[in-house]
């Protein structure tokens, strides 16, 4: 038995190093990758929870240890999408301005 | 052993993901990466979640990890331009710490004394009957929206 606190916790470290590499880092992949740390921090916590709640009283799995899984996979399949999309926009700039850096693209900035 | 277990993935989980932000190498921050998400996965299956943690090696460290590989060697950065962090690093840093210190709190306030049992597996058997019963409906959804991220990722990347 693990206390339930423990792999929130880590969600939570997940998330905020996310959080720190989205702000402080300035590659372009390099902010996919803490984007991709952040998304691992939700799934992470939906498995967590899924499996908290998921033996009813007789011992037998309860449906919603089964959905929870499902919304991971999900989770799983949508950022699989945003990767694609994301680095086809870093190849894009790259290409237009030969720079990865997302300090230098300010043209939508007021 | 299970408990044994959990802290060792978890203490690779959490160094790897420091790692992905803090090293100095575009290629040694997704090789950190590779094992954030290996200590993820391997959570998963510590969790009962089989497919899912799985599913979590082959797209994620198969495939979304290679692409950006290929995403670091395609763009290579021009010289003078080798510095990977901006300015705002200490203001970063403090933001990331009270977003930690708030949901921690959070979290110890919430789950005081509740246990987290590992295992049994949730069946991969289960998993595929549920999806294609209940959950047939986004499942479809989820595939247009992979069609549509494939064809614009398409258009996007191909010359002119």
């Amino acid at each position: 038995l693990i206390p339930l606190a423990a792999p929130l916790l880590l969600g939570a470290l997940l998330f905020s190093v996310g959080v720190y590499g989205v702000l402080a880092r300035r590659h372009g992949v390099l902010l996919l990758m803490a984007i991709e740390l952040i998304i691992n921090a939700a799934n992470l916590n939906l498995i967590a929870y899924a499996q908290r709640w998921s033996t009813v009283a007789d011992g037998t799995r309860a449906i919603s240890a089964v959905d929870g899984n499902i919304v991971a996979l999900f989770i799983i399949a949508i950022t699989a999408a945003e990767v694609g999309v994301g680095l086809a926009i870093v190849l894009m700039i790259y290409r237009r301005r030969s720079t990865v850096s997302v300090d230098e693209l300010q043209l939508m900035k007021w | 052993v299970h408990q044994l277990i959990f802290w060792i993935l978890a203490v690779l989980t959490a160094v790897s993901s420091i790692a992905v932000v803090a090293v100095r190498n575009v290629v040694h921050a997704a090789l950190a990466l590779v094992g954030a998400l290996m200590g993820v996965a391997g959570l998963f299956l510590l969790f009962g979640a089989e497919f899912v943690g799985l599913v979590q090696v082959l797209i994620y460290v198969g495939a979304v990890v290679v692409l950006f590989l290929f995403g670091i060697m395609l763009t290579s950065p021009r010289t003078g331009e080798r510095v990977l962090d901006n300015s705002q690093r200490p203001l970063a840093a403090l933001v990331a710490l009270i977003i930690f210190a708030v949901l921690s709190a959070g979290i110890l306030g919430a789950t005081k004394g509740l246990k987290l049992q590992t295992g049994p597996a949730v069946s991969t058997r289960a998993v595929g009957q549920r999806l294609f019963t209940t959950w047939i409906l986004p499942f479809e959804a989820v595939s247009m929206l992979l069609l549509a991220a494939l064809i614009g990722a398409i258009v996007l990347a191909r010359r002119e």
